[in-house]
């Protein structure tokens, strides 16, 4: 493989991390301006409006400015500018914007400048990930993202379970991330090179033991299972879902765990074939376990941040399914699934905020008759669960459909009946989520449910994507293919 | 293009859901009105197409296809045949009606409405789909709403364990029918979800004889097959009036066309190595369901146990795979769809009325509704298979067929017949006939305008049909004969 060094695309590759920066800068200084005239009222939601407009024009900007065309490695190939690093910036850039809409009103969390900014700096972190192609820039991305992320975990200080989310997520983090860093350092001392590519290469040619190699990136995994929540790495996500501020929360289980996906798919495929056949059967095992272990834990759930913790750690073994095909299709069906999931996954902890900031709980138990005090917010709630069960005409039950597709594809139609048992066990609990939403009865039935405006806004924006994902797949999935092609 | 009329028939419902849903919930005049009109655009949409069906032509009319998910092949591609637009027209007779019986719901009448059309839209899908991803598609969407149905407006003693049941049971066997559709698709290599080029795949004897059970049997559980009725009578029972017709009356139809069209059609060589098996367990449906059917208390169980008791009807005659028995099937499809549609709204009429549904502590029902137990006797004797009834015309070419397979199981088969006649008269006689408990005297409320239009509709069509077959026979004939076409033998 050769690397084209040419004269680079700098300024359209690195659009959004630099419309990012500038965002921060500019959220610090309103943050600055606005606090001595600190009043009730507009300056509230001021900041959140900032960061969600800001973060919209980001994305038109990398829509019309920021698409790659033949894949380019910038910076003497530290980043690789191509199909996949825009497609995941511009889901990044989309799931921060969501988030920053549905912190407006969050006690403790929405006026805060310093908040929007570690918001985009952890965002500025996970588009690097993406778009990483050297194991150094590698690590320096995961770490400004992850080190925003634990501050934002644990950004409640007076509360004590925001403080032990973010210390768990911090301590979790660190010693996952100090193994996958062994793993770098064994992967530069076997071959030289710190570039992904150039790696790769070495070790297709056969200048390194190809055991060594394997067990060095076992220990590379350790790090991306820990950001995607695979079992065994998943001990962390129901505590630190449960403790975060739940607009962190669900930034944490949608951006961060894609950005996970997005750089254990680089990663895997810029090695393909030779090296992989004992990491498929470690992915493969990891998959089946992260599915069947998330699903059967959510059943015993009372705390609905707990339940949609341990089904986001199903969904990415379900995601994983399309990884291990290590095919074009695969790696697509991959891509969509996770699409589907951020949109449906965003939908569902926006409607946790809004429940949790009129009745101040998380307990399923408490969401009793949420259909007669607000039934927009429970049909809202409906749509994302089910989107999450994989039911038509919903994102998700078309990205459920091309991953067991790309499963029996590629041979693997046991994997596929295992994700279908799943899918069973994951109807069951978002059902009985439902049976309390429409059937059971409260004595708060009389209080509706306030929803602000930027919850309209962002609520809607991601139930229209919910549906539009799962009647109109056809560009989408042309999308997550051209993503996949552009990875090989 | 002409008038895409399939779509409309689809889509009609849906948009009809989603149009109430955005309406102030208190009006409920508006609501019932938008309803009633949704469902009667839907209707004469199905009678329309069902009259303009070409039957000298044959094979699948009113066709549309549009590219719907180009990168596999799945495009949306709908039509009917003699098999499914009886059905369609069933769904279309059923909706109706069941809106008219629904008439007295006063909890969230705008959301029940709601959530029966996104169901009656699933329905209606999946009878007129020619590609498979469609078909699962509409499948799975006519199967949830049914959770909320139940759930939310059932009967307060049964209903979340009935919902959870169904829906498991349901959702079970579709993403298994899902994934032998999906080893179909890539073992075809054919790179298509269209039908009717898979028919043409030429799968090997081994892969069909291995696929065949997951892709029937997955679809079948909807059928309610033994020993996979269990979800059926108890989702029945504690389903609301509208939603028990539309469950016995058109939802397990839609397992049955699944079973049929995906099943059969696509793996014939399955079929036929699997068929005595399906005889067998068909068999146990009949006479098994009609036993357990007669030793009920309850009037709603009753009526619950003897669809898994027709079913197994529809059941034998696919088995069969001769002229004789599918269109024996297809007929009993439609038959009993309309009959257990009228048991149920009359169990419901009943019900509402006497608050019990207790078979001993009810009687002498006819005298204060005459027209409900004129229907329901009728209803009971297309049950029992009486000539000049749809029952007879469905029920004898089945028996037909059967004897040319296996004269054995036919003489079983109607040994349910007989029992069924049993409980049938047991429950007339007692519900309609004989003293009025004193509690009733006088409590009785009047019926509905409604619920008498929708019991005249059904008992009228269960009549037509018995004594002029040929508005049906010939059309289901001519969808058998496609059958066989794509079957062999004969």
């Amino acid at each position: 493989m050769t690397l084209p060094l040419t004269a680079p695309p700098l300024i359209n590759g690195l659009l959004p991390e630099i419309s990012l920066l500038l965002l921060a800068g500019l959220v610090l200084l309103a943050d600055l301006v606005a606090r001595p005239r600190q009043t009730a009222g507009p300056r509230r939601r001021g900041l959140g409006y900032l960061t969600a407009g800001g973060l919209a024009a980001a994305l038109i900007a990398v829509f019309v400015l920021g698409r790659p065309g033949e894949p380019t490695l910038l910076f003497g190939g530290m980043l690789r500018f191509d199909t996949a690093s825009f497609a995941f910036a511009v889901v990044f850039l989309f799931a921060a914007a969501v988030t920053a809409l549905l912190s407006v009103d969050v006690e403790g969390v929405g006026d805060r400048g310093e908040y929007y900014f570690l918001l985009l700096v952890a965002t500025i972190g996970l588009c690097l990930m993406a778009a990483a192609a050297d194991l150094i820039l590698l690590y320096l991305a995961i770490e400004t993202a992850s080190i925003a992320l634990y501050v934002l975990a644990g950004f409640l200080k007076r509360d004590d379970k925001s403080t032990e989310s973010g210390l768990k997520y911090f301590l979790f983090g660190a010693l996952t991330s100090a193994v996958m860093l062994y793993g770098f350092s064994l992967l530069f001392g076997a071959t030289g090179q710190t570039n992904l590519y150039l790696l790769a290469d070495q070790v297709r040619r056969g200048s390194a033991s190809l055991l060594f190699v394997g067990g060095a990136a076992v220990l590379v995994f350790v790090g991306f299972a820990f950001k995607i929540s695979a079992v065994p790495f998943h001990f962390w996500t129901p505590d630190v879902y449960e403790g975060a501020p739940t607009p962190a929360t669900g930034f944490i289980s949608t951006a961060s765990k894609v950005a996970g996906f997005a750089v254990l798919l680089r990663f895997l495929l810029a090695f393909a074939s030779p090296t992989s056949d004992t990491w498929l059967v470690v992915l493969t095992a990891m998959a089946v376990a992260t599915m069947t272990l998330g699903n059967l834990l959510a059943l015993v759930q009372t705390n609905i941040k707990r339940l949609l913790a341990y089904s986001s750690i199903a969904h990415a073994g379900y995601a994983l399914i399309g990884v291990v095909t290590l095919s074009l299709f695969g790696t697509a069906s991959t891509v969509f699934y996770l699409v589907a999931y951020v949109v449906t996954n965003l939908a569902a902890f926006a409607v946790v905020i809004l429940f949790a900031r009129s009745a101040g709980s998380d307990r399923i138990a408490d969401y009793a008759g949420l259909s007669r005090r607000s039934p927009g917010l429970a049909l809202a709630l409906l749509v994302a669960l089910l989107s999450l069960a994989g039911m038509p005409p919903l994102a998700g039950f078309v990205g459920k459909f091309y991953v067991f597709a790309a499963a029996v594809n590629s041979g693997l139609t046991w994997l596929a009946f295992i994700g279908v048992i799943n899918a069973i066990i994951g109807l069951y609990y978002y059902m009985t989520v439902l049976k309390v939403v429409y059937l059971h009865r409260s004595p708060d039935e009389d209080k509706p449910i306030a929803v602000g405006l930027p919850y309209t806004i962002a609520l809607g924006t991601c139930v229209g994507f919910i549906l539009l994902i799962g009647v109109a797949s056809a560009p989408w999935l042309e999308r997550a293919l051209a993503v996949a092609a552009s990875l090989y | 293009m002409s008038f895409p009329i399939l779509s409309v028939i689809v889509f009609t419902p849906m948009a009809a859901g989603l149009l109430l849903l955005l309406m102030p919930a208190r009006r409920h005049g508006l609501i019932r009105g938008v309803a009633l009109a949704a469902a009667l655009i839907a209707l004469s949409l199905s009678v329309y197409a069902f009259i303009a069906y070409d039957q000298s032509l044959g094979g699948y009319q009113f066709q549309e296809q549009a590219s719907w998910i180009p990168q596999l092949g799945i495009s949306y591609h709908i039509g009917v045949d003699g098999m499914s637009l009886p059905l369609v027209l069933l769904t279309g007779i059923v909706m109706l009606t069941g809106v008219l019986v629904s008439w007295g719901v006063d909890d969230r009448p705008r959301e029940f409405f709601a959530f029966l059309f996104i169901l009656a839209t699933g329905v209606f899908g999946v009878f007129v789909a020619l590609d498979l991803f469609v078909l699962l598609f509409f499948y799975e969407i006519a199967v949830f709403p049914m959770f909320l149905l139940i759930a939310i407006w059932g009967w307060q003693v049964t209903r979340e364990y009935a919902a959870m049941k169904l829906t498991l049971y349901l959702f079970i066997g579709s993403v298994v029918a899902l994934v032998g559709v999906l080893a179909m698709y890539f073992t075809s290599g054919l790179g298509t979800f269209d039908m009717l080029r898979m028919e043409q795949a030429g799968f090997s004897t081994a892969f069909q004889r291995l696929w065949f059970p997951f892709v029937f049997f997955g679809f079948a559980v909807l059928g309610g097959i033994f020993p996979f009725h269990n979800w059926s009578p108890d989702g029945h029972v504690a389903a609301p009036t509208a939603v028990s017709m539309f469950h016995a009356g058109v939802l397990m139809k839609l397992g049955a066309f699944a079973a049929l069209r995906v099943g059969i059609m696509l793996l014939p060589e399955g079929a036929k190595f699997w068929a005595p098996l399906i005889l067998g367990l068909a068999l146990v449906n009949v006479v098994y369901g009609s036993l357990i059917a007669s030793v009920q208390t309850d009037f709603k169980y009753v009526i619950g146990f003897s669809s898994v008791s027709h079913m197994g009807l529809v059941m034998l005659g696919f088995a069969t795979l001769n002229q004789d028995g599918l269109t024996g099937a297809g007929l009993q499809m439609f038959s009993h769809g309309v009959m257990t549609a009228l048991f149920f709204a009359v169990v419901g009429i009943v019900y509402d009325r006497a608050h019990t549904r207790e078979i001993a502590k009810l009687g002498g029902f006819s005298r204060v509704m005459p027209l409900v137990a004129v229907a329901f006797v009728i209803g009971g004797l297309v049950s029992m298979g009486m000539p000049g009834f749809s029952g007879f015309v469905a029920e004898f070419p089945i028996f037909l067929g059967l004897w040319q397979v296996q004269p054995i199981v036919a003489v079983i088969a109607a040994l349910g017949i007989v029992i069924t006649a049993g409980y049938i008269l047991r429950v007339v006689g007692k519900v309609f006939y004989g003293d009025m408990p004193a509690e009733f005297a006088g409590h009785i409320g009047a019926i509905r305008t409604q619920d008498r239009v929708a019991l005249v509709v059904l008992a009228g069509l269960l009549v037509l049909i018995g004594l002029q077959p040929w508005v049906m026979a010939p059309m289901i004939a001519s969808g058998a004969q496609a059958v066989l076409r794509v079957v062999g033998g004969g």
